[in-house]
């Protein structure tokens, strides 16, 4: 049995009189490259809010490396390693591209305020460090020689890719992807599903994406939860859920008889 | 000549200590968009603080460079840890609340300090300790360098350019810009936008106790009140400059004390505050988001 590294347990998220998510439960293994996907309004972000403490589940609750996240803040949860994208790019815009990536390292940066006034040892290298490693992640994605740009002068595709560079700056254990490819054309999204497997193996990380592009998961998932009306309506490997009669019917309707 | 350069001296060390105080206003309203009136009051109790403090010593007629950094330090300590105590338990217990309950909460914050003082401190002015002696330091052409102004001059560049410093190539000025940006997105991404906050009002309240000193070395007389005209006027300067934007306040302070100096020299000093709120009505008119400011139109 593998090592599960993030576990919904029956997680229900209610606003008002709506069941957006309705007791979903499922595992991701350590390493995995998986896939949430359904439909519009299935309820796929809510989810991810729950996940990282944006929401608090009304009932239920998320676990990560075994550990119960309920009651934790969003900063704490990406302490333990788990962070996200959005899928309405949400860049701090007005910052460079660097500043942007140095950001997420905040939490790895031990020195205190007097470190930084009087200038120690401790504080150059610290910043330096993370300097380095900020380049480092950006020549991955190709974007080094754009660092000093302003983040919301960068075309769409890019901006894309510097929320996930970002988020990989906070060395997560495993990642949330929220329609990485939303907007983007078939030959950008083909490119940016290959950097999503290579920076995978890369950083030993674990993926999650959200995508309601069917075909595309298909690609590359190796574990797909299918979700329609806040329900999970089919879970397994991308063959399964191809053929599944509920998913096929969630994606395109039911035929009347008659 | 030598007047009118005398006259601009004059204005930019008053600017200087606008200055100061505005950048408590900015820094703020940048990361929690609120204005917190009752920055003024921390201001008005880091001159107490270090009144007390010098008497304690027994410094108060000792002026010096000893005496000065003393009490600079006492004052900045005293603002910092009331400035965090406001955040905490006045304002950090409404974040989720309507910016409306914030603002008079600040109202009642200001009003609180302000009349408390009259109540602790006595509500007669003091007489500020001596902090050092004002004599000419050069005199270039007749124009006059006293040492009161190349201190306040060399006392809130060396504050400012450590603010700059601490903003844009510190961890802590980062996270305070991303916290400003968004603060959801910045959580997710590890930082706790609480203890920012708490950061960002420590900073704010220093530099008013660094102002304070200045002010008290340089017009001796403090009382409870004291705090209410500048901190209006430093108020006008942030937004001048821009509300948010950190070199705008400086810019704003600058264009104030100036000009103030200039009503009062060319004009008539009964002038001098009407003058501060004439500027903003005209600027806000043709730039209504301040000099440095960005006018957003929200996209529909």
């Amino acid at each position: 049995m593998p090592d599960v590294i993030l576990e919904a347990r029956k997680i229900t998220m209610q606003f008002g009189g709506l069941k957006a998510v309705d007791s979903l439960e499922f595992k991701i293994e350590k390493g995995q490259l998986a896939g949430l996907i359904g439909p519009n309004g299935a309820g796929k972000t809510t989810v991810f809010n729950m996940l990282t403490g944006v929401y608090a589940p009304t009932s239920g609750e998320v676990l990560l490396c075994g550990k119960s996240l309920a009651g934790l803040k969003p900063f704490e949860i990406s302490h333990l390693g788990m962070t996200r994208t959005f899928q309405n790019i949400r860049l701090f815009k007005d910052l460079t591209v660097l500043d942007n990536v140095l950001i997420a390292g905040h939490q790895h940066m031990k020195y205190g305020i007097f470190d930084a006034l009087v200038q120690t040892k401790k504080f150059v290298t610290a910043e330096q460090g993370l300097m380095d490693k900020a380049m480092d992640l950006l020549k991955i994605f190709k974007m080094d020689d754009k660092a000093h740009k302003a983040a919301c002068s960068l075309p769409y595709g890019e901006q894309r890719k510097l929320e996930i560079v970002r988020a990989l700056a906070t060395d997560p254990k495993i990642i949330l992807l929220d329609e990485p490819a939303a907007g983007m054309n078939h030959s950008e999204t083909h490119h940016l599903m290959e950097t999503i497997a290579k920076i995978r193996q890369q950083f030993n990380l674990t993926v999650l994406l959200i995508e309601h592009d069917m075909k595309l998961v298909m690609g590359i998932c190796e574990n797909i939860v299918v979700l329609d009306h806040g329900v999970k309506i089919e879970e397994g490997h991308p063959g399964k859920v191809q053929t599944s009669q509920r998913v096929i019917e969630a994606y395109l309707g039911v035929e009347e008889p008659g | 000549m030598q007047d009118f350069i005398q006259h601009i001296i004059n204005g930019i060390s008053l600017g200087s200590i606008y200055a100061l105080i505005a950048l408590g206003y900015t820094m703020v309203y940048g990361i929690l968009k609120m204005i917190n009136f009752a920055h003024s009051d921390v201001y008005m109790v880091g001159a107490f603080a270090a009144y007390y403090v010098a008497r304690f010593l027994g410094i108060e007629n000792n002026p010096g460079f000893s005496t000065l950094i003393t009490l600079l330090l006492f004052s900045m300590l005293s603002c910092a840890i009331l400035g965090l105590a406001i955040e905490r338990f006045a304002y950090r217990p409404l974040r989720k609340a309507p910016k409306l309950n914030i603002l008079i909460t600040a109202i009642g914050v200001s009003l609180f300090l302000e009349y408390g003082g009259q109540v602790v401190f006595g509500a007669d002015p003091k007489v500020f300790p001596e902090v050092m002696k004002d004599f000419v330091l050069f005199n270039i052409a007749d124009v006059e360098l006293k040492s009161f102004d190349v201190t306040v001059l060399l006392v809130s560049l060396i504050a400012m350019l450590g603010l700059q410093f601490l903003i844009f190539k510190t961890k802590l000025g980062r996270a305070m810009r991303a916290v400003s940006a968004n603060s959801s997105v910045a959580s997710l991404l590890g930082v706790n936008p609480d203890r920012i906050i708490t950061f960002t009002f420590i900073v704010g309240s220093a530099l008013a106790g660094i102002g304070s000193v200045l002010v008290g070395m340089k017009y001796p007389k403090i009382d409870p009140l004291m705090g209410m005209m500048i901190g209006l006027k430093a108020f006008v300067a942030a937004v001048l400059g821009g509300i948010g934007n950190v070199g705008g306040a400086v810019l704003g302070a600058l264009i104030m004390g100036l000009s103030e100096e200039m009503v009062v020299a060319y004009l008539s000093s009964t002038y001098r505050d009407a003058l501060a709120f004439g500027i903003l009505i005209v600027i806000l008119i043709f730039k209504p988001a301040g000099l440095l400011g960005k006018y957003s139109v929200e996209k529909v």
